[in-house]
């Protein structure tokens, strides 16, 4: 058993993709709570999709590809609220626009720059090519993300809940927005090299989501979710390494069983649960009555 | 005094308020009333620069009242926020200190303290722990209007507190306000209310669209008034009531 944990971390690969996956499931948890108080869960998936576009033009006039997906990520959440403030369609269909206009611009600029971007690992993720540079990358952004998130936690909550409050109280709410935008397409860009764009709503949402069945305040919800996150992206790459299954895919299956146990025995919320729960307090009611 | 003057908001064109204008003398607690889709609640917003007006001033103390929005409390219709969101009573209740910390921790905000007093003014210190959405509707109101005292404002701005509350809740809503009017706050309150709680009121706006009447109980509710605002069919009721 010891063995087969410690086996993977001779390789340095293997060390660098477990030490980013921790961290990853500990920022994608985090900030995927403010996405999922927000019923905004999507909006991750759309940012995901629209960072090629800035991968593809970054990669093409040699910058940093990283800053040209941070970039045009950003852009397409202030396009999605855009068109949400000034036209009648729904946030649920600007979203699809965006997310597939954006992805589609991006793979037409691939073509067209004959750029060298290797789109499959853009969009599964590539396990194998996470490098130290990548980590040091992903850990520099989990730190500031998190200082971030301690320091600005009551305006964020407050944005969150009740966004109107808070800007009659007077709070820089367009700040807030675009600092939560900004943490969201970070954290995404973080997560892509392991899990790639197709899967990484999954870290953003999954750990989260199950934490919000679990336990009833948000900072709770972010600690209890990045336990999951990590756990789930840790055992996901060991299950890759011995298996040889892509790593993406293995670390959203395990997220999906967590949330599936939440789901069903969640002590407060659980579907098998809460009916339990219900059938006990009701035959004790009846326990009373007859004895009365 | 708060001051509001040609206050005009349009949504794509239609217009939904038209040339507001009133003003307020500190200390008072103010009735909004007026039928459904009257503009009351943008009226409210358009005040606080929450949705865009097209024209119009409004000023309290002579100023800006944009310029000075950490003295405003507003406490939105309680559909309007999700009772599922992950919060204690205790942390709605402290969202309403966010700008009062210090962020070099010298001066205390005595946060804490204020947020408990207004817990208990309120009936829901021992339900403190309680995640929001655990609550009845009254109770949910309770921790609006505790946000509101907590947060120490001189202008208050109630959407529609009174909707789904019990009787209970509503009396700790008027005693409140009553306190409030004593220490020199000024209150708005939107209410669909027309019965014997108008009582409760210094002052009432009637609105549909525009301004109809301004003043007190007296002035405003006249059989002529209610029938500009809610037209023909409420008036009968109306005058029954009165």
């Amino acid at each position: 058993m010891w063995i087969w944990l410690t086996e993977p971390l001779g390789f340095e690969f293997m060390r660098n993709a477990i030490a980013i996956g921790i961290l990853i499931g500990i920022l994608s948890a985090v900030i995927g709570s403010y996405l999922i108080v927000q019923q905004m869960g999507l909006l991750g998936d759309v940012i995901a999709h629209a960072v090629l576009p800035g991968l593809a033009i970054a990669f093409y006039i040699g910058i940093d590809i990283f800053l040209g997906a941070f970039v045009a990520g950003t852009i397409s959440t202030f396009v999605v609220a855009w068109i949400q403030a000034h036209s009648k369609v729904k946030i649920d269909t600007a979203m699809a626009l965006v997310f597939s206009g954006f992805l589609a611009f991006g793979v037409m600029l691939i073509t067209i720059l004959k750029s060298k971007l290797d789109l499959h690992s853009f969009l599964f993720g590539d396990i194998l090519g996470v490098t130290s540079v990548d980590l040091w990358r992903t850990l520099i952004i989990a730190i500031a993300v998190l200082i971030a998130v301690a320091v600005f936690y009551r305006e964020l909550i407050f944005y969150c809940f009740d966004p109107l409050a808070a800007k009659a109280m007077g709070l820089p709410v367009h700040l807030i927005h675009f600092g939560l935008m900004a943490g969201i397409t970070l954290t995404i860009i973080a997560s892509m090299q392991s899990v790639g764009v197709v899967l990484v709503v999954s870290l953003l949402t999954g750990p989260a989501a199950t934490a919000y069945l679990l336990v009833k305040e948000l900072h709770l919800m972010m600690g209890v979710g990045a336990i999951i996150g990590a756990i789930a992206s840790v055992s996901g790459m060991y299950i890759s390494y011995y298996f040889n299954v892509p790593s993406g895919s293995a670390i959203v299956l395990i997220i999906s069983g967590f949330f599936l146990l939440a789901l069903l025995f969640s002590p407060s919320q659980g579907i098998l649960t809460k009916r339990a729960v219900t059938r006990r307090a009701k035959s004790l009611l009846s326990k009373i009555k007859t004895n009365k | 005094m708060l001051e509001v003057e040609h206050l005009a908001v349009n949504y794509q064109d239609v217009s939904a308020v038209e040339d507001v204008s009133f003003s307020i003398e500190s200390g008072q607690v103010v009735g909004v009333i007026g039928p459904n889709g009257a503009g009351k609640s943008t009226v409210f917003k358009a005040m606080l620069g929450l949705v865009p007006s097209s024209n119009g001033t409004v000023k309290y103390c002579s100023r800006s009242l944009k310029r000075q929005l950490r003295n405003v409390a507003y406490i939105p219709q309680r559909s309007q926020v999700d009772w599922d969101f992950p919060v204690s009573v205790w942390g709605a209740v402290m969202m309403s200190r966010t700008r009062h910390r210090s962020w070099f921790g010298k001066a205390k905000c005595h946060c804490d303290h204020i947020v408990k007093a207004a817990l208990e003014r309120v009936g829901m210190w021992d339900l403190k722990h309680r995640q929001i959405g655990e609550l009845s509707g009254g109770q949910q109101q309770r921790v609006f209007l505790a946000r509101a005292i907590a947060q120490e404002a001189n202008l208050f701005f109630f959407d529609e507190p009174f909707v789904g509350v019990d009787k209970k809740t509503e009396g700790v809503i008027f005693d409140v306000f009553a306190e409030l009017k004593s220490q020199g706050k000024t209150l708005l309150v939107i209410t669909h209310d027309l019965g014997s709680n108008l009582g409760n009121y210094d002052h009432l706006l009637l609105l549909n669209k525009e301004l109809i009447a301004n003043g007190d109980r007296h002035t405003v509710i006249t059989a002529n008034n209610i029938k500009r605002a809610y037209g023909d069919s409420v008036i009968l009721m109306q005058k029954e009531e009165l």
